[in-house]
């Protein structure tokens, strides 16, 4: 698709350059402690628009309370999340009904079980209605809830079913269907597709790589598993211990680590030739 | 002698259209690690707990399933208590919800034993020590409460309480899934080291393709409670003869493959309320021709390679057009 032979070509987005896009998300010096504990330590980080972060480390690493201060379920002690330039941490920006629905429009979230972030009593048909009804009153919402469940690959058949009537699979489609109603400018997709089985797990991957390219969204991608890293982001930070160890572009980290932790990391992932023993020592070691 | 030994072994639920385990053989010798591969509704966590007697209300089950020679399916209630207790142990996924967070590890740890092999308090607690430490615990983790353990430290607990009774056969039920991926290593280092000390034979069931040929010495993939394809670990993940493996393969997001879009497989398995004519894997198989539809494949072995077994109509075309669409 890309042209090489004529230069640029200003009607498409820009590709490649990440400098050349614009910044959709910025994550300034991150505290939060819990007692003793510094859950997140100094965090620092920027997501820029249609590109992909993924946020890799151990239980306990703090990724997961960083993702939850980025979206507002969580507050932090010190440092900024700003989206757009706008400051969403900011105290008194919290207040009103109004504030707050517009600041759940700039950051959506789909978690790892799609069956606790479901209501089971509502169709999915109703879970967009509600959604749409909520941030757009009085606009045509029928039409948007069959582009959405279109968009992730679902019918109207899906529409009129309640969550227990579907599988892993759908039922994570649904959620992020209902991420994207309110269309926001980053999605934050915490362990995802980390309980689906690995076939299901590709179809939303590639999914969710195909939204990407049509709608220029920003994805922060929060898990554990390093091969979904490698396949679906453009960078990737990795944190131990409230605090981020090694950050850059996923393809160079993974191929050539500079932190020992990062490396056990990668050393850790099973595969033929694998020696757990070693990695057991290493682990020690650090 | 063969540890394990399945065979023909069928399961059949009331309300379901076909049974839940169609025909399945699988064997394991003792010192041997083989996996069961396969994804939910597969039937390999129902495989692995038929071993222990566990089935759900209202089976009825054909075939045999012996450990040591003894049909389970045929023992009295005293039997499988004494199978539970010294012959085989089950290593659950998540052992906080497998161990009782109100008693002590201690309590756990030699409840067994003493309840039903008749072992004296002190003997037990002499024989919790031992394996604590066999699994790099200490003893000061007998007078401790689950709540008060990592993860990690906890499904070492799990697997020391398995190893109580000396078993000859360890199931191991997604151990590792719960845990981070360099506890996991360590796990797995230990059941290793354990499996080569006691002698004891390992099923180890699981999702994770990467993680069973890292540590398995045969496979069996399993696919709507049939088995798909079996053989040593290295050849069959190296040139699966199931299309559903190669699959499998394929759709697995892994650090050596290349980037970018993977190869999903369309569709999803056949629910309990169909009735399968013909190969389960047919309607989403890139393979599939009539024959696929009318004639379930026997497991048979692969021309050449004798320690390998696969069902499928077509194994000799496996592989040919997996990359086309790449």
């Amino acid at each position: 698709m890309r042209s090489t032979a004529t230069g640029s070509t200003p009607a498409t987005r820009p590709e490649g350059e990440p400098s050349m896009r614009k910044t959709v998300l910025e994550v300034l010096g991150l505290h939060r402690s819990y007692g003793s504990v510094r859950a997140v330590d100094d965090v620092t980080f920027t997501l820029a628009e249609g590109r992909s972060l993924g946020i890799v480390g151990e239980s306990g690493s703090g990724k997961t309370t960083t993702a939850r201060i980025i979206v507002g379920l969580e507050s932090a002690d010190s440092g900024r999340v700003l989206v757009h330039r706008r400051d969403r941490t900011e105290r008194g920006r919290g207040r009103g009904r109004a504030r707050r629905l517009a600041r759940a429009r700039e950051v959506q979230m789909v978690f790892q079980d799609p069956y606790l972030s479901l209501d089971p009593r509502m169709p999915v048909g109703t879970v967009l209605r509600e959604t749409l009804r909520l941030h757009f009153p009085g606009t045509d919402h029928e039409r948007r809830i069959t582009e959405l469940l279109d968009q992730v690959g679902l019918g109207s058949r899906e529409a009129a079913a309640l969550p227990r009537q579907l599988s892993g699979g759908q039922r994570q489609r649904v959620a992020i269907a209902r991420a994207l109603a309110v269309e926001p400018a980053v999605l934050v997709l915490d362990e995802a597709v980390a309980a689906l089985d690995v076939s299901v797990q590709a179809q939303i991957l590639n999914l969710l790589s195909d939204i990407r390219t049509e709608t220029g969204i920003g994805y922060l991608f929060i898990t554990h598993d390093l091969g979904v890293v490698r396949c679906v982001t453009d960078e990737v930070v990795v944190m131990r211990q409230g605090k981020i160890v090694e950050s850059g572009p996923t393809a160079e980290v993974l191929a050539r680590p500079r932190h020992p932790y990062t490396r056990l990391l990668l050393d850790s992932v099973p595969r033929p030739g694998w020696d757990p023993r070693s990695i057991a020592a290493a682990r020690r070691a650090l | 002698m063969t540890t394990l030994d399945i065979q023909a072994y069928r399961l059949r639920l009331p309300d379901t259209a076909r049974p839940v385990l169609a025909g399945v053989d699988l064997t394991v010798d003792a010192r041997e690690t083989v996996a069961l591969v396969g994804e939910s509704g597969s039937g390999k966590s129902l495989t692995s707990r038929s071993v222990l007697g566990l089935l759900p209300k209202g089976a009825a089950t054909e075939g045999s399933v012996r450990v040591n020679g003894e049909d389970v399916l045929t023992m009295t209630p005293e039997q499988l208590r004494r199978l539970r207790t010294n012959t085989a142990a089950m290593i659950f996924q998540d052992p906080r919800a497998a161990i009782n967070p109100l008693r002590r590890i201690g309590d756990f740890l030699t409840e067994s034993v003493r309840l039903n092999a008749g072992t004296g308090a002190q003997a037990a607690t002499d024989r919790a020590v031992e394996m604590l430490e066999a699994v790099g615990l200490t003893g000061a983790v007998l007078r401790r409460y689950p709540g008060q353990l990592s993860g990690g430290m906890l499904q070492r607990v799990m697997i020391a309480a398995a190893l109580m009774g000396d078993p000859a056969l360890i199931l191991a039920d997604e151990p590792t899934t719960a845990l981070d991926v360099t506890t996991q290593a360590e796990v797995v280092a230990l059941l290793s080291d354990l499996r080569e000390r006691f002698g004891t034979g390992l099923l180890f069931v699981t999702h994770d393709l990467g993680l069973a040929a890292a540590i398995s010495d045969r496979v069996y993939v399993m696919y709507a409670g049939r088995i798909a394809e079996t053989g040593p670990a290295e050849a069959l993940f190296d040139r699966p003869r199931h299309p559903y493996t190669a699959a499998l393969l394929n759709s697995t997001p892994r650090l050596e493959a290349p980037q970018g879009r993977l190869a999903a497989i369309e569709g999803r398995p056949p629910g309990l309320r169909e009735e399968l004519t013909g190969c389960p894997f047919a309607a989403r198989c890139p393979l599939a021709t009539y024959l696929c539809g009318q004639q379930a494949p026997a497991l048979l072995p692969v021309p050449g390679e004798p320690a390998r077994r696969v069902a499928c109509h077509h194994s000799d075309r496996t592989g040919e057009g997996s990359h086309a669409d790449a």
